[in-house]
């Protein structure tokens, strides 16, 4: 039924026809399989050229290792590294769940401390001027010459391995907020401070949840340095996790497994990503929103002006 | 009976003076329209009504100087929250009150069908057009039952057949509950036909030029007969706020076209 403003009529015959249509085939006129397998071919177009050269690569690596009168012990093929990774994956397993832990402690600690001092920064403009300086220098410190030190002082527990990862993740995650913070709409902000609102409560209900899409912009970023920042912690001193198995493996001259242990890392580093995209979809559902109108087709049964 | 008083109200920021001395009143019941061009200040009197910022001047409300909660207020832009579902937008006002969410839920339901929601309560939204987000931030702004309403050009945004029928809309429910009304717009039209009384703003610094009372029986909206008397009321405004036309035969080498 097509259903379009009638300008010769109230608008209350406009505005009621308008919902009876959408009351009745609106919001369920969508059907949901078709949205889905449209989803999945885009997601299989989208990742495809990534695959293939990713494949390609493998490949031309597999034959040059082969047929380039390469010793193993210096470019091992990939189906070397992988069939000793297979052999090895006792080791490898022992010293992979480490490295997690370190990665997801210092992570955890990294986002409490950017939410706590980015909403102090945000209550406090002199406390960012006095922080920001600081925080932009952290992250000109060299991790080679930091991480030894920060052994040196806390020794080969998790404490330094926690303050490693937080030193390379919290930087991105803290800027994204306090910027998502200043992001907030003037009149969301007017508006709650008409209805009475507090500062306090302005920041709960309107800066944070503005913040969101920031943050978790940072959170993507953050995530891909902390696996990376875990491991150069073990690499500087720790009794097991991938950081010290690299290097024994190097110090043995067996790059196979030192490739078996990067390759490891980057797969933790792409769950770990993922996870971040998952929880973002999950944390932030009116984006999925966002393109989508109710009404069937996504055509709006009215006259009425679109945003 | 006046409800809300203000008397020579001023406000200059920095050397920009934008309101320059302001006095109007709004009787209990009454719908009232502040009308004035883009820049003239209206938006700028909402947010000293509302306390957002200060000026001089006496603002008065039922005989008492203004204290802070008297109003319900609708920004100029819809300001629905991107990220709360339209029955979550509508409750806002009474949970910053300290109502429950689940209390103000109930309280608000109800008037989805009214508003012209009714199943949208859980859609999000970016999901609704420009109209429905209007009502559903009209919805907001009422359900909070202050003494007063402030609506700040709600439907400058839309298009002009949207706005026509929500002006109707608007029109409609207001009858059904007489909310004591203050609308700022720059739409002469929308003005005549919602208001009993329009203040006209000069340009800035803005000071009332005018008072126009709108004698119209309601609905306004029903009768041809009624539209002649609105359009009247229309061009004697136009002829305020931009000077009446230069008549046809002080100009006879121009060509007519009717
Ligand atoms: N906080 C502010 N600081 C400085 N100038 C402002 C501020 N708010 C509004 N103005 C200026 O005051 C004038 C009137 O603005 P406003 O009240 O928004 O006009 P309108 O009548 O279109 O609602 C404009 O020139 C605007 O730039
Ligand atoms: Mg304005």
């Amino acid at each position: 039924m097509a259903v379009w403003y009638d300008p010769l009529r109230g608008g209350e015959g406009a505005s009621s026809r308008e919902l009876s249509t959408i009351g009745e085939s609106g919001r369920d006129g969508q059907s949901p399989p078709q949205g889905e397998r449209l989803a999945f071919t885009r997601t299989f177009a989208n990742f495809f050229p990534a695959a293939l050269a990713f494949a390609l690569l493998l490949t031309a690596w597999e034959l040059y290792a082969r047929f380039g009168g390469i010793a193993p012990t210096v470019l091992p093929a990939p189906s070397r590294v992988l069939a000793q990774a297979w052999e090895n994956r006792a080791a490898l397993a022992d010293n992979t769940l480490p490295t997690i832990r370190a990665t997801l402690a210092g992570f955890a600690f990294s986002l409490v401390a950017a939410f706590i001092l980015s909403a102090l920064v945000d209550f406090l403009a002199p406390l960012r001027r006095a922080l920001f300086p600081l925080l932009i220098a952290s992250q000109t410190l060299p991790l080679v010459a930091i991480a030894p030190l920060v052994v040196l002082w806390f020794g080969f527990g998790l404490l330094p391995k926690i303050l490693l990862v937080a030193l390379v993740t919290f930087f991105p995650m803290m800027v994204a907020l306090v910027e998502g913070y200043a992001a907030t709409s003037t009149e969301i902000s007017q508006l709650l401070a008409a209805m009475g609102a507090g500062r306090w409560r302005i920041f709960w209900l309107a800066r944070l949840p503005s913040a969101l899409p920031y943050f978790f912009a940072g959170l993507r970023i953050s995530i891909t340095y902390a696996v990376v920042g875990a491991i150069f912690a073990e690499y500087a001193g720790a009794a097991k996790g991938l950081g010290i198995y690299m290097l024994s493996a190097k110090n043995n001259f067996r790059p196979d497994l030192v490739l078996a242990a990067v390759a490891v890392s980057s797969a933790l580093t792409l769950v770990l990503f993922g996870l971040a995209v998952l929880v973002q979809r999950l944390a932030m559902p009116w984006e999925n929103a966002k393109g989508e109108r109710a009404g069937p087709g996504g055509n709006r049964p009215s006259g009425e002006g679109r945003r | 009976m006046k409800r809300l008083e203000l008397r020579d109200l001023r406000k200059s920021f920095g050397a920009l003076e934008v309101l320059a001395g302001i006095s109007l009143h709004v009787a209990a019941g009454e719908f009232v329209s502040i009308l004035g061009p883009s820049g003239a200040g209206k938006s700028t009197l909402f947010q000293l009504l509302t306390g957002a910022i200060r000026g001089e001047g006496e603002m008065r409300f039922d005989g008492a100087p203004l204290d802070g909660a008297r109003f319900a207020f609708m920004p100029q832009r819809d300001a629905l929250m991107p990220w709360r579902r339209i029955i979550d937008n509508a409750t806002l006002g009474l949970e910053v009150q300290g109502m429950k969410r689940s209390e103000a839920r109930e309280r608000v339901a109800p008037l989805f069908a009214e508003f012209g929601l009714a199943g949208f309560e859980r859609a999000w939204p970016a999901e609704l057009s420009g109209g429905m987000r209007q009502r559903a931030a009209l919805l907001r702004t009422v359900v909070q039952q202050r003494d007063m309403l402030l609506l700040d050009e709600p439907f400058g945004a839309l298009d002009a057949l949207t706005r026509a029928a929500m002006q109707r809309w608007l029109e409609t429910i207001w009858r059904s509950h007489r909310w004591t009304a203050l609308l700022i717009t720059h739409d002469v039209r929308e003005a005549v036909l919602l208001s009993d009384r329009i203040y006209v703003l000069s340009e800035r610094p803005a000071r009332i030029v005018r008072e126009v009372a709108v004698p119209l029986p309601r609905p306004r909206t029903e009768s041809h007969e009624l539209a002649r008397e609105a359009a009247a009321i229309e061009a004697d405004i136009l002829d305020t706020l931009l000077g009446r036309p230069v008549p046809i035969n002080e100009h006879p080498m121009e060509n007519r076209n009717d």
